[in-house]
Order: structure tokens, then sequence, then C-alpha cells
């Protein structure tokens, strides 16, 4: 069973002295926002600093550990925070902690092309629903097997960007000589085998840097390799089983990963309860396809394998059409399935609508306003939408309820500000929500309230059907 | 045990203390015979040693040996299994069609292949639309210039050039507030469609409950025996109705529930409460576009398969996803240039909406472009796989580090 934390579960562990030090009035109150994640429990001073407290400390350290291990990748301000999941499926719970994905730079090329990819990774970005949707981190392969070029180049990129660094190479000397350098900005060191395990753990531990357990296709060697490292007192760890993508492989793959999370989320397998990797960029080691085709499958792997519990990936691609799939999905699916989808409500503007343009308006089910929106824009309409609150239900719903009635529509339309910018005060409403269109009126002097289609998607055909001549007509 | 063994002792402690306290011991002029010495700490002084030199702890605390571990299979049993759905009908089954296909059927998560491998790849159905007014992006509509005018054409297309299992046939004309094709007109159609290849088709409406109504019950009766699917049932529509016409004439229905478990549910309690046979029902519980809706589609669909799975009769169906929808993204289709080429960005906005949808448990897919049908399709095949080809042994994975690109 996923480890679900409950308020109650948390106040049990708790002083229940309602001291307020957490900034909290009651204990209770705290427990549950600890129980939302939303507040760490080392805020409470008295349950970490007064002994006779002991026993409920430790029962509350265990209680908050969560199945997969947060790990810390750089040193702030630049840190990235992979893995500490807590579920599952997605609908139990938020997955905290999204995806990073890195992308790769290789050591043997000239210092002016190391630096222009890895600035091109740290500036890349596009804004979707209020976010900037970037890339996280640098991953610097040993292509030159020489570990001065391998130190060189790691320099270079902590110099010169602000992205955490994941060191590639099996060679425990090249990775030394890396680390003698960068190795107090917390890289993370990729990769320990079962071949060097023994120096790469102790560069782990001298550089105290998180690191890589890679053991391709081999999951008791994975965990074996786990348990060693954590007996020796090593945790910050990353598990590689192998990204395999050749073929029919592909299968195995989602096999393995799936297995992982599931041992370590339902069966509490502390051994493997760590954040994995995946290196979809393994695709452009076929010699076979061509570059478009292999872009595709790097960016669907990178998908199949995000939603498949992948809590950091290496990538190879910098094209936006390649990425964009992979961090919208990454941005959707990481968002809180507690709360309703809803946007905020307000005006928004499709197009440059001007003051001859017409005014629809909506509910703020999150879905609602993306339909019609995007059916506005089909129309090719400059536009503006009123979105006004309808507590994230749909409009039908949220009339049938009287949660969106005529004076909610009344008031977003008023404090839109366009009363006074049109030339002619058109509103549609959505045909679902007609009921509201007598009183709308009388709540809004000297504007015409036009019921529209009861689907957006007959938006288009009404604007050249109904609106248009609506607009026309003086 | 003798007094003077006692001082001797006491002498050593008093030693230990003062060691305790020493930053440092050194010896001097010392000589130690033995022929076999043990040095031992007490717990304090280790400590106070550990303070010290933090990375002589690190040696003291050094695993020179593997600590060898199993890793064992997290593997479950669930109560509950998945029907299989019959599409299509051979000659001696009552029907006309070549190709017989089969959904559903699973008796463990999507892909949890350490469990059970599925038993039915997921199928993959290109959409065809009677008239060729539909907006269609430019890039699927590329794909189809030829035959936009003729759906049976375009059928044939779809299976023979770009593979698709079978096709969804859209009677988007029927649409009272379209064009109003009648439902004989419509008929004609269909069977032109059915003549014109050898698999079986999912017959989609106008969303219109009860024109909709109409097309099930007239067109299934055209059609009887050939257990093909109709698309959709909805909540507004009359569902003692569909049921009826279905399992009169034995064709599969799917219950298109608008992102709503409970929907989902009510949907099915009522058309297998009115007599559809629990093997002819596929529930769409609504996919949203990549970006426009898309997780509430993964999650409504892992709830609905897991759900069934633990044993709510209700749920326990194959499930339809339209991954078409992702067409409504504009990240699939409109002009950007600093988003890339259309003609690669839209086909994997559908393939990857469609890829969320296989991983949530879809068993049905409805797709647009040839392209992202095709990835879909092969990674359909190659997840379904009782058996891998590929040895994993055989790949050097590791490779990855020093790769030329």
């Amino acid at each position: 069973m996923p480890k679900i934390i409950r308020p109650l579960d948390v106040y049990k562990v708790l002083p229940q002295t309602n001291c307020g030090q957490c900034g909290e009035s009651t204990c209770m109150a705290f427990a549950a926002k600890v129980a939302d994640r939303v507040a760490d429990i080392r805020q409470c001073k008295p349950l970490f600093e007064d002994p006779k407290y002991k026993s409920k400390l430790q029962s509350a350290l265990e209680l908050i550990r969560p199945p997969v291990k947060a790990v810390t990748i750089g040193v702030p301000p630049n840190q990235v925070v992979i893995g500490n999941k807590v579920v599952m499926y997605r609908h139990e719970l938020t997955w905290y902690n999204p995806t990073a994905i890195a992308i790769d730079v290789t050591d043997d090329v000239d210092v002016d092309s190391l630096i222009k990819r890895a600035k091109a990774v740290e500036v890349f970005a596009f804004e979707r629903i209020g976010q900037q949707l970037r890339l996280n981190l640098l991953a610097l392969r040993c292509t030159s097997d020489s570990p001065e070029k391998f130190a060189k180049a790691a320099d270079t990129l902590s110099r010169n960007t602000s992205l955490p660094l994941i060191l590639c190479s099996y060679n425990p000397d090249v990775m030394e000589e890396a680390l003698t350098v960068v190795g107090d900005k917390r890289p993370l060191i990729y990769a320990a085998t079962k071949d060097n395990w023994r120096e790469m753990l102790d560069l782990a531990s001298k550089y105290k840097c998180p690191v890589t357990i890679s053991s391709p296709g081999n999951l008791n060697m994975l965990k074996s390799l786990a348990s060693t490292f954590i007996s020796a007192g090593i945790e910050d760890i990353v598990l590689d089983p192998g990204t395999y993508v050749k073929g029919d492989s592909l299968a195995e793959t989602v096999s393995m990963f799936t297995m992982l999370r599931r041992a370590a989320i339902e069966k509490e397998d502390k051994l493997v309860g760590f954040p994995l990797m995946a290196v979809p960029a393994v695709v452009w080691m076929d010699p076979e396809g061509d570059e478009i085709e292999k872009k595709m499958k790097e960016s669907y792997i990178a998908s199949i394998l995000m939603t498949r519990y992948a809590d950091l990936m290496v990538m190879h691609s910098l094209d936006p059409w390649v990425l964009m799939p992979i961090l919208v999905w990454r941005q959707s699916v990481y968002t809180d399935p507690r709360v309703p989808p809803s946007v905020k409500p307000g005006l928004y503007e499709i197009g440059k609508p001007t003051d001859t343009s017409p005014v629809f308006a909506t509910g703020n089910f999150a879905l609602t306003y993306f339909l019609v929106r995007g059916d506005i824009e089909n129309a090719k309409v400059d536009a503006y939408l009123v979105v006004a609150d309808s507590e994230g239900l749909s409009v039908e719903s949220s009339v049938a309820g009287r949660r969106l009635t005529a004076e909610k529509f009344a008031e977003a339309i008023k404090s839109s500000g366009l009363d006074g910018k049109l030339k002619k005060k058109v509103l549609v409403i959505p045909g679902r929500a007609a009921r509201l269109s007598g009183e709308l009126e009388e709540l809004l002097p000297g504007w015409k309230v036009i019921v529209g289609p009861r689907d957006s998607s007959n938006i288009p055909e009404f604007i050249e059907k109904v609106l248009k001549k609506e607009l026309r007509a003086t | 045990m003798s007094k003077s063994k006692d001082r001797d002792k006491d002498k050593i402690f008093d030693l230990f203390d003062l060691f305790s306290e020493a930053e440092e011991l050194e010896l001097e002029d010392v000589n130690i015979e033995a022929e076999e010495l043990a040095i031992e700490f007490l717990p304090l002084v280790v400590q106070t040693m550990a303070k010290a030199a933090p990375e002589a702890a690190v040696a003291l605390k050094r695993v020179i040996e593997l600590k060898m571990e199993k890793f064992e299979l997290p593997v479950m049993t669930y109560p509950g299994s998945i029907p299989e759905v019959k599409i299509g009908a051979t000659k001696a089954e009552g029907g006309t069609r070549g190709k017989v296909i089969k959904v559903g059927g699973e008796t463990c998560p999507p892909y949890y292949r350490f469990e059970s491998p599925p038993k039915n790849r997921p199928i993959i159905a290109l959409d065809v639309f009677d008239q060729p007014i539909v907006p269609l992006a430019g890039p699927v509509k590329a794909s189809y210039k030829d035959v936009l005018d003729d759906p049976a054409e375009w059928a044939k297309k779809a299976i023979q050039v770009y593979g698709a299992d079978l096709i969804s046939l859209h009677l988007v004309s029927t649409d009272p507030t379209l064009k109003d094709t009648s439902v004989q007109e419509a008929a004609k159609t269909v069977e032109r469609v059915l003549q014109a290849i050898d698999e079986p088709i999912i017959i989609g409406g106008s969303g219109n409950p009860q024109k909709d109504l109409q097309i099930f019950q007239y067109i299934g009766e055209i059609t009887a025996g050939e257990r093909l699917v109709f698309a959709s049932a909805t909540i507004d529509m009359d569902l003692e109705a569909v049921a009826k016409a279905m399992s009169k004439t034995k064709h599969n229905v799917v219950a298109l529930a608008f992102m709503d478990i409970n929907q989902a549910k009510e949907l099915s309690r009522k058309l297998i409460g009115s007599g559809l046979p629990k093997d002819h029902l596929i529930i769409d519980p609504t996919t949203g576009a990549l970006g426009y809706g898309i997780e509430y589609s993964f999650s409504v669909m892992e709830r609905i398969r897991l759900s069934g799975l633990m044993g709510d009769e209700s749920l326990q169906a194959p499930i339809s996803c339209a991954a078409t929808n992702a067409w409504a993204a504009r990240e699939a289709w409109m002009k950007v240039d600093e988003w890339g080429p259309r003609e690669y960005r839209g086909p994997l906005w559908e393939a990857t909406t469609a890829i969320v949808g296989l991983l949530a448990g879809a068993d049905m897919f409805m797709m647009m472009h040839p392209l992202a049908a095709k990835i879909v399709k092969g990674l359909a095949e190659i997840l379904s796989k009782p058996k891998l080809d590929t040895k994993l042994e055989e790949i050097n994975y590791s490779d990855w580090v020093k790769m030329k690109v």
C-alpha cells in the first residue's frame, strides 16, 4: 500500500502542547500541513530539541520518511531535488519533485562549443499557463578518456553556467580528477558499477556527492550495490537499471522501472527506495534510422519513462518540438490531483482584441476554459474571454448548483474593465447558462447578452452565423 | 580475584580516563614486549577519535565485500479481471469480416509483464469521416487529400497504406445542425466501407443523442451479426434502448463518460442492467489533449483499470482512447516557427497523447495522423510481447557515455 500520511498520524507523534513555535496555532493544524507536505516536521522545535520526546521523534522520522528518498544534486541556489516520491499513482497524491531533465555535453570539444551548448541548455525555456518550462542539468560525458580534459570541461561548465552537473565516466581516475575541481558543487557521480564500485564508493564518500548506481538489466546486482553503499553510510543514491530501447527491449525497460518503483512503494523495499534515472539519449547509439526518427523516438521514450517513474533523465536533443511534449506532460502529470482543475477568474485576451471585438464569458473549470479558448482560437477571431468563478466546476453543473449565477457573471464583467473600452457591448454566454441571460441583461445595463452554443466546438459556426450579424447591427 | 589485580585494573582505568581526555597520545621510550598484543579502545575513546578525524572514521566503516541481495519481484494478485471484447465476425460467426480483433482480457495493471504479459495488444483505429468539410489539421489532411471525398477509399488507404488495425467511421454529416443526413443514407456509406475493407469498423455518430440512437438502431440492424463497435452511448441517451439495440444485433458499444469515473460507472450499470452482455462494453472516459486536460484522462483511466482489477464490476471493460483530440491543442497544429516544424510536432503530439493513454491502460485508440498511429502501434506491439526477441546482455547499454553523436 502507498504510504499516505494522515493528519492524525502526524498529530500522534507531535508533543501536542499547542506551543505555537512552528507558526501554527495548534498541533493539529501543523499536523495537517505536514501531512499535506506543505510544512516540514522539523519546524516542530520541541520534538527535535526536547529529550523527553525522543521516542516520538523516532516515530516521526520513520513516519515522514518517503518510500523513495529525496536526493539533491548541486548546491544552493542551483540545486535540483529528485525523488521524495510517496505514491505510484498520480490520483493518490501529488507526484512531488518533477522529473529533472539533463542534456548531454561532451568533453572532447573546444571550449567555445562546450560553452555554447551549455548556454543553449541553460536559456531553453517556454512559457505555458504562467510557468517557465525549463531544462535542469548538464550531463558531461567523458568521451576523451583524458582525466585532464574531463576536469577542464567540468571546470568550464561550472564557471560558465548555473546548471548542476552529472559527471559521466566509469573510470574512477577520470572521475576523481573532475571531483578535485568541482566536487564542492555536489555533482552527481555517474556511475558506480559492479566493476568499479569500491573506488566510486570512496569518491562519493570523500567528496560527499550523490552517486548513481548502474547495473544494466540486473536488478539483483543493483540492489546488492545499493545495500553495500547504504551500509557504508552513503544514501544519496540514484538507481540506473539501464534504458534499453533497441528492438523489443523497451518492454523490459518499462518493466524494470515499474518493478523498482512498486517494490519501493508497495513492498517497502528500502534498498531500492531511491530516485530512478533513465537515459533516452541512448537512441542516438543506434546506427540505423534517420535523425528525425531518432528525435521522435527520444521524445516518446522520455515520455514513456517519465510516466513510468523516471525521476531524472539524460537527453541529447535540444529541439523545441522534441522537448515540448515531454515538458508539457511533465507540467501536467506533476499537478496536485486534489485541487479542482481550475484557472484564475478574470479577463483573458485571445489574439489582439480591440474596441470592436466580441466578449465571451465562461466558467473557470480548467478544461472548460481551455476548450472554449481553443474553439475561439480555431475561429480565428480576436476576442475577450471573461472567466467567471464557477468554483472549478463545469458550466452546466455550476449553473444547476447555483455556484455560477448571473451576479457572478456580472461581477466578472464589471471587474474586467471592459465596460468603458468597447464601442459595442455584446456579451456571449455559454448555451448551458442560457437561463441566466435575462437576469444578466438587467444587471449589466448597456450590454446586449446573447446565448452562445451549448458546445463550444460550435463557436466558429456561431461567430459566422450569429455573432457577426449582431456586431454589424447598429 | 586478588586485590593486587584489582589495583592494576584501577590503574588501567585511570589510564583510560586520561586517554579519553587527551587529544593526542604520544608514547616515548617505551618498549612493548609481548607475544600477542591486543589494543582495545573504550567506546568513548573511539568517539573522540572519530570526532577528531572523520576520514579515519570513514575508513573504519568501509565495507570491503559486496552485500549480495536478491530483488524480489513485487508481484500481487487481483480479485477482478477485464473481459475480452471481440470485434468483427467472420462468415462462420455470422458476419462478413476477414479479420476478427480481440481487445481487453487484462489480469494485471498495464504492462506489468513481471505479473503477466497482456492477453491482447492494444488496437489502433484511424479516423474516417463521411464528409470532407470536417476541419482537419493540415498535416493530417495532407495524408488523405486524394480520398477525402470517398469514405470507402479513405478507409482502404488507412488500412492498406497506413496499417491501421481497423477504422473508425464518423458519420458526422448526420448531425441535425449540419447536413442532417438520414440514417438510411448513412447506412449506405457504412455498407460501402464494409465492402471496401476486410477489417471490422467502429461506427461513430454525430454526438446528437437522439440521432445517434437512431443510427445505433437502424445501422445496427442492417449490420446485425457483424459484431462492430458503435460509438458512443452517452449519459443523455436512452440507454435502455441502446442496450437493447446492441444486444439484439450482437454489436459492441462504447460508453462515453466525460472524464468522470462515476458517470462511467452509471453508464456501465445502466447498459449492463438493460441487457448488454458484459463482454460487449468498452468504456471511453474522454481523452483530453496533451496539455489540455490529459492528466485527468490519465488518472481516470488508471482508476478505471485498477478498480476493475480490484473487483468493481461496473468498471471491468476495455478502455477506448480518442487520441485524435490531441489536435485540439494549438501546439499540435499552429504554425509557430520557434516551436519547430508542424509536420513532426503534430504527429508527435498525437502520439504522446496516445502513449499516456496506453500506459494508463487504454486498449483501443482512435487516431488521425498516420505517423502517430504507426508509432503507437509499434509500441503496443513491443510492450505486449509475451517474450522478448532481444536479449538485454547483447546490447551494450553503458556505451552511451562514450557514444559519438
